[in-house]
């Protein structure tokens, strides 16, 4: 793994936390801040490795504030602050002593719109090598990139022009390689398919279903039968009185679209509001 | 069509009046047009008519004289093409830096406020003060002299406003959406800067900085501030030496009595025109050609 050519320079163990190793990530009482106004409230979860998680919830219930967190993207956002903790295996990602530009070659991101560099499909895929000082083949780690994503085929006789010119379900996928090229252990994924077509959306369902078996998925999604289809573990947030997120329940995602045990889910499962 | 018949009666569409006022405006608008355009057709003709026959090798590779069918401009040209080289190689690496501090690293507070909106006024300041600013601080007080430094110097005191402003609209037409994934690709704050922002925001900031630097080399007041209007037979060989430039040249020609002169000046204006026209077709150039990309 790339990863592992590098030993850690910030994430050191947190003392006194022990956390099985089936875990990867977790967050601890975790609350969000955007400057007076508290986004998120006292979130406490656990993600599976090798699982695919998927958030659900009504929009503006804290999502996407949630999964910034995992790799600490919420850094970037002006006033915000986190309290609480987010444990990745065994270390604390919030630490003073941890450093932002590390979780995040570890911890990957796939955004809503399909947001290519304006560089070359090969350029793209090399971006997170060539900024983390990768001293391997580049060309090498940049196909097996592509095929994971399953888009190698697509491309390989154009490596070398625009991603731009790439169709959106294509541009996607190439989001994904491009952050599946440092092999991060997770990978957050914020409405991956929101802007896509069908087709699109069922290839990159596909896709996450291949790569569950080499890393840990966070997906958010506002499509009930999506989280259905790919998620094993399905956690449901809503926005509580004081306009926080939080938690209603994270559980199996069979259990959580059969037998919820609150009623909210069931109601927002079954579309009864928002 | 349910319509209400009591509002119809009372509408009155004075069609006819309406048509008529409808081309009225279009004539009025076109005639505006027409006005800027003819007029600068008229200029060109004039200068053209006048100044070709003036046109030749020896103009371009001989240096001035008395003689007006001697006389050249070569003295003026390469102060002029020092001028521009110096200009950019000042003006490139501070407004860009100055540019992206302000975009991509200043907290945004009251002192930035305070800068952003000083840089916008410089930009409207009267070349001429740019002049004497640098002819106290460049030529007198740093003893640079009236050297092609102390030109350059000046000139790049003017162009630098405007090349942050371009520089800064460049950069700030830059999706946030690229930095957002080059920082989850684990990238730093440089690293950004250098291998996302700056290389989409290049095709916008080298627009900018030709159009400025197109300005620049128009400019004779500044320049007669600090080179005084001399007559130089010799070429700058290094930027201590004195210097002239194209728009001075033109000006010591036309302020001469004789005709001859004249027409002198209408081919130094026509060399001027190549010059500036060909600096602005590589900026639109470039700018097509980055809006075809971003189409894509
Ligand atoms: N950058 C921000 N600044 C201030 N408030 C924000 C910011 N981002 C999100 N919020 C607020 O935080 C709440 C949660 O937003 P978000 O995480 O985007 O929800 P979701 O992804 O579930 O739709 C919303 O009320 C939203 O308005
Ligand atoms: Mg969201």
């Amino acid at each position: 793994m790339v990863q592992s050519q590098q030993e850690s320079e910030t994430l050191e163990p947190v003392a006194g936390q022990s956390q099985s190793d089936e875990n990867v990530l977790a967050a601890r009482n975790l609350s969000v801040w955007y400057g007076n106004f508290r986004a998120v409230r006292d979130i406490n979860l656990d993600v599976k490795r090798n699982s695919v998680l998927a958030l659900i919830g009504p929009s503006g219930c804290g999502k996407s504030t949630l999964l910034r967190c995992f790799n600490r993207m919420n850094d970037l956002v002006l006033n915000s602050r986190v309290e609480g903790q987010i444990i990745y295996n065994g270390t604390d990602l919030y630490a003073p002593s941890t450093d932002s530009t590390e979780v995040r070659a570890r911890v990957g991101m796939v955004f809503q719109k399909p947001n290519p560099f304006p560089k070359t499909i090969f350029e793209n895929v090399a971006f997170g090598l060539r900024v983390n000082g990768f001293k391997g083949n580049l060309q090498e780690a940049v196909e097996r990139s592509l095929r994971q994503s399953a888009l190698w085929e697509e491309v390989k006789d154009r490596l070398n022009s625009s991603a731009l010119e790439l169709s959106g379900g294509q541009q996607q996928r190439l989001c994904i390689a491009r952050a599946l090229a440092v092999e991060p252990e997770v990978i957050l994924m914020d409405e991956p398919c929101s802007a896509l077509d069908p087709v699109a959306t069922l290839a990159i369902e596909d896709l996450i279903r291949q790569l569950v078996a080499k890393y840990t998925i966070i997906i958010v999604t506002h499509n009930m039968q999506q989280a259905a289809r790919v998620s094993h573990e399905t956690a449901f947030l809503m926005v509580g009185e004081d306009r926080a997120g939080y938690l209603v329940e994270m559980d199996a995602t069979d259990k959580i679209f059969t037998n919820p045990s609150h009623e909210q889910t069931e109601a927002y499962i079954t579309g009864r509001f928002s | 069509m349910a319509t209400n018949p009591s509002i119809q009666e009372q509408l009155n569409p004075r069609l006819s009046y309406r048509k008529k006022l409808g081309s009225v405006v279009y004539f009025l608008l076109l005639a505006a047009v027409l006005v800027g355009i003819v007029s600068l057709i008229v200029l060109l003709a004039r200068i053209l008519f006048e100044g070709i026959p003036w046109l030749s090798w020896h103009f371009i590779s001989d240096y001035p004289s008395r003689f007006p069918e001697r006389a050249g401009l070569k003295s003026a040209l390469f102060g002029t093409l020092w001028i521009m080289g110096l200009v950019a190689a000042f003006t490139i690496p501070i407004g860009v830096g100055a540019a992206v501090y302000l975009e991509e690293y200043s907290p945004k507070n009251w002192f930035s406020n305070i800068i952003e909106v000083n840089i916008s006024n410089l930009a409207g300041v009267p070349s001429i003060v740019y002049g004497l600013l640098g002819l106290a601080l460049f030529v007198q007080w740093m003893a640079i002299g009236r050297t092609v430094l102390a030109g350059a110097l000046t000139l790049t005191l003017l162009v630098l406003p405007i090349i942050i402003l371009a520089s800064r609209e460049a950069i700030r037409g830059v999706p946030d959406a690229y930095r957002q994934a080059g920082y989850a690709l684990g990238a730093d704050q440089w690293q950004v800067v250098r291998r996302i922002v700056l290389p989409s925001a290049l095709p916008g900031i080298l627009t900018g900085t030709i159009l400025a630097l197109s300005r620049a080399i128009g400019e004779a007041a500044p320049v007669i501030a600090i080179s005084a209007l001399v007559y130089l037979t010799f070429v700058p060989t290094d930027p201590l030496d004195r210097f002239t430039v194209l728009p001075i040249q033109i000006y010591t020609w036309v302020s001469r009595p004789q005709d001859e002169f004249r027409g002198l000046a209408a081919a130094g204006i026509i060399v001027l025109l190549v010059i500036l026209l060909s600096m602005n077709a590589i900026a639109i150039y470039l700018r097509n050609k980055y809006q075809q990309r971003s189409r894509e």
